[in-house]
């Protein structure tokens, strides 16, 4: 991975910042499942990226149930919230794209990616519910068919077209992802403002390619 | 050049978000480095023939160099957090001063050239050629930012524009248009060793008269020394501390605890600068010359401690990169913390009973304080994090009875730049400065109202240059800016028999 190899050669934490890992740990996990800076930020962004986030999580976590047998019983258990939790995402998703559009500042700095971003989760999440509020699906060959892929064993698809457009739109999100600022996931864990302890002072953080660099002084 | 016409922002009750006014800053532009500027940084004179070739090369290396450039291009999700944190937006309303827009100059070249959605679909993920046109956006908007880090702090992923504003300037600088307000500074603190190409004789006669000033004053001979050897401290501090106002009371103050504590210190004249532009533009190589010649001066001082002046990107170099730039310190006293702020260095002197002090002494003024954006969020005081808004606070308590914080959103790490660091302190960019510096003189407008302040006290020669540049535009005196040790100064108790 390119983050990782990429050395840091400075050290340049937003302070304040912990002085210990655990510090570190306890920094990036607030990060990570709260939200801290976004929070600091915006509270609207906070409370619809939160909401889609985790609502995504969640619906992810439910539809483990097509691709288990037996499905797991903590899968079975959140079963309720998993539904919730789609309304959670479309409303985020929806919250979030409202602001692109209607504040000045947030519409000058949306390329038309960011724009289809949004329209293409907010179509995943969309036809996921319609299928659950509207048009059901047979979902006992979905299952059959999911259980299918997970061991190469290829059975037919329902050739219902609320389906067929849910899972063709998962189908790009998992193709650009790895080419689209979608990499922000892995992102955050590397960012050095927030990965790096305060503790200068007591260590030395030589990059390999400053240590080779002449130094003017008595050494 | 004609004189800049602009107009002071007006204040108003609050801070208000201003609406998006497209291009409102960009005929701003420092003057451009002349050949003399650049060379001796080891920058090309001017622009070079392959310019492109060279920046998009630079940009590569630099890629390969700094993780968080390489992590910063690629995280940014365009939530727009950061929109309206920086200064310079709050006061100019130019989209191009919102820290995403900023950073996006750089990344829509990064994402054409190096990412493979911009080289099939340009268009789609806003990815451009680097051409004239951006070249000259970013030499006027990474010019625009004083890389004070604000932004850093409300992003998710914690993206510093500071980092990208410097590797915008040091790719600038790489292809021959380099500041020549910055790279002119760091030439002289090559070749003579301060930011005010102030030879040995001149600091030695100015330090003089120092001392003459203090004891007509205090009838108490506190010294100024000068390339002492084997004094116990060698202090650096930014040689503003010398001349400029406010500073040189700061420094004076600095000098009475010195004698107070009976602790032997010296200033250097080889080494007679804390601030490092080097940072500023982004060049490691630099920084780290600029660095060393603190290092050679404590050694040919045989000193046992190093301690900073008050200086805020200075302490950040100090504080945060010394250790790695020019460590190992193994030939210090490992008792002291390497380096010392003079704040940390007072404080501990106030906790060990060590200072005689008279808060009454300051009774004519009502004190807040401004936290300098580089000692806030890009480095530390003391042993604990956020040390940095304590022991100021606490050195001004105690040499001062009446103290008020500004409002908590602009204060600490949420603290607004003076408008006028990052290399940015020149009058070429008044017009910047002035309404950069909008957002803090709102919140000082509102405790002057609420409390009757008549002080603000900062521990950063830029800031201080600053603020008394700038605060009469809003109608504020030139002199509420002072330094805090000008405060512990003031009211440190001699005895008679001193």
């Amino acid at each position: 991975m390119r983050y990782a190899r990429t050395p840091a050669p400075l050290v340049i934490p937003t302070t304040p910042a912990p002085t210990t890992r655990t510090g570190v740990c306890a920094r990036m996990f607030r990060e990570v499942v709260f939200f801290e800076s976004l929070f600091k930020g915006s509270k609207w962004s906070w409370l619809f990226g939160w909401l889609f986030h985790f609502g995504m999580l969640v619906a992810l976590m439910r539809h483990l149930r097509y691709f288990t047998e037996p499905v797991w019983s903590w899968v079975i258990l959140i079963q309720w919230a998993g539904v919730y939790a789609g309304i959670a995402m479309f409303l985020g998703l929806a919250g979030l794209w409202l602001r692109r559009l209607l504040v000045d500042r947030i519409r000058y700095i949306s390329a038309p990616s960011d724009h289809l971003m949004l329209a293409l989760l907010l179509a995943i999440a969309g036809s996921g519910l319609a299928m659950k509020y509207g048009e059901h699906t047979d979902i006992v060959s979905v299952k059959a068919f999911a259980l299918g892929l997970v061991r190469f064993d290829w059975q037919p698809l329902p050739s219902d077209g609320l389906l067929i457009l849910h899972l063709s739109f998962v189908l790009v999100l998992m193709l650009i992802f790895p080419f689209s600022k979608l990499l922000h996931a892995p992102g955050v864990f590397f960012s050095p403002t927030r990965n790096m302890r305060d503790t200068p002072r007591e260590h030395r953080h030589v990059a390999p390619w400053a240590n080779d660099l002449p130094r003017s002084g008595s050494e | 050049m004609a004189k800049i016409e602009f107009e002071t922002p007006a204040l108003k009750d609050w801070l208000s978000t201003p609406k998006v006014q497209p291009d409102a800053m960009a005929h701003s532009k420092p003057f451009v480095a002349k050949p003399v500027h650049q060379e001796p940084l080891g920058f090309p004179g001017e622009l070079v023939d392959n310019w492109q070739d060279v920046a998009l090369e630079k940009m590569g290396d630099l890629l390969g160099r700094y993780r968080s450039l390489q992590v910063f291009m690629d995280s940014c999700v365009k939530c727009g957090a950061c929109t309206d944190k920086c200064h310079y937006y709050l006061g100019t309303g130019d989209p191009k001063n919102m820290p995403v827009a900023r950073q996006d100059l750089m990344r829509k070249v990064y994402r054409r050239y190096f990412t493979l959605a911009g080289k099939w679909f340009p268009k789609l993920v806003g990815a451009v050629e680097l051409t004239e046109e951006v070249i000259n956006d970013w030499y006027s908007y990474y010019h625009q930012c004083s890389e004070c880090r604000r932004c850093s702090v409300y992003c998710p992923y914690g993206i510093d524009t500071a980092e990208i504003t410097m590797a915008g300037r040091e790719i600038l600088a790489t292809i021959g248009v380099g500041q020549k307000y910055s790279n002119e500074i760091i030439g002289k603190v090559h070749k003579i060793g301060n930011n005010l190409g102030l030879p040995e004789p001149a600091l030695a006669d100015t330090l003089e008269g120092l001392e003459e000033e203090v004891e007509e004053d205090i009838n108490v001979p506190v010294k100024f020394p000068l390339d002492q050897k084997g004094a116990d401290v060698l202090l650096v501090t930014p040689s503003a501390d010398f001349f400029a106002e406010p500073h040189v009371d700061g420094l004076i103050g600095y000098a009475k605890v010195f004698h107070q504590a009976g602790i032997s210190w010296t200033l250097s004249s080889y080494a007679s600068e804390a601030a490092n532009f080097g940072i500023f533009i982004g060049n490691y190589e630099n920084m780290q010359k600029v660095a060393e010649r603190i290092r050679q001066a404590a050694l040919d001082l045989g000193v046992k401690r190093i301690v900073v002046g008050e200086c805020g990107h200075a302490w950040r170099v100090a504080y945060s990169f010394w250790n790695t730039l020019i460590g190992p310190f193994d030939f210090l006293d490992p008792a002291y913390p390497v380096p010392q702020h003079i704040c940390e260095f007072t404080n501990d002197l106030l906790a060990s009973g060590g200072l005689k002090i008279d808060p009454e002494a300051n009774d004519d003024k009502v004190v807040t304080f401004h936290d300098s954006c580089n000692v806030s969020r890009g480095s530390r005081l003391g042993s604990t994090p956020g040390g940095q808004f304590v022991i100021p606070r606490n050195l001004i308590r105690s040499a001062c009875n009446h103290f008020v914080d500004m409002a908590p959103d602009t204060i600490h790490e949420h603290t607004f730049c003076c408008g006028g660091g990052g290399g940015l302190l020149t009058d070429d960019l008044i017009e910047l400065r002035v309404k950069g510096a909008l957002p803090r003189a709102q919140s000082l407008q509102q405790v002057i109202e609420s409390h009757g302040v008549t002080h603000m006290a900062a521990i950063c020669a830029i800031c201080k240059s600053q603020f008394s540049k700038v605060l009469p535009h809003y109608g504020m005196g030139m002199d509420m800016i002072i330094s805090v040790h000008q405060l512990i100064g003031d009211a440190l108790v001699f005895d008679s028999d001193h």
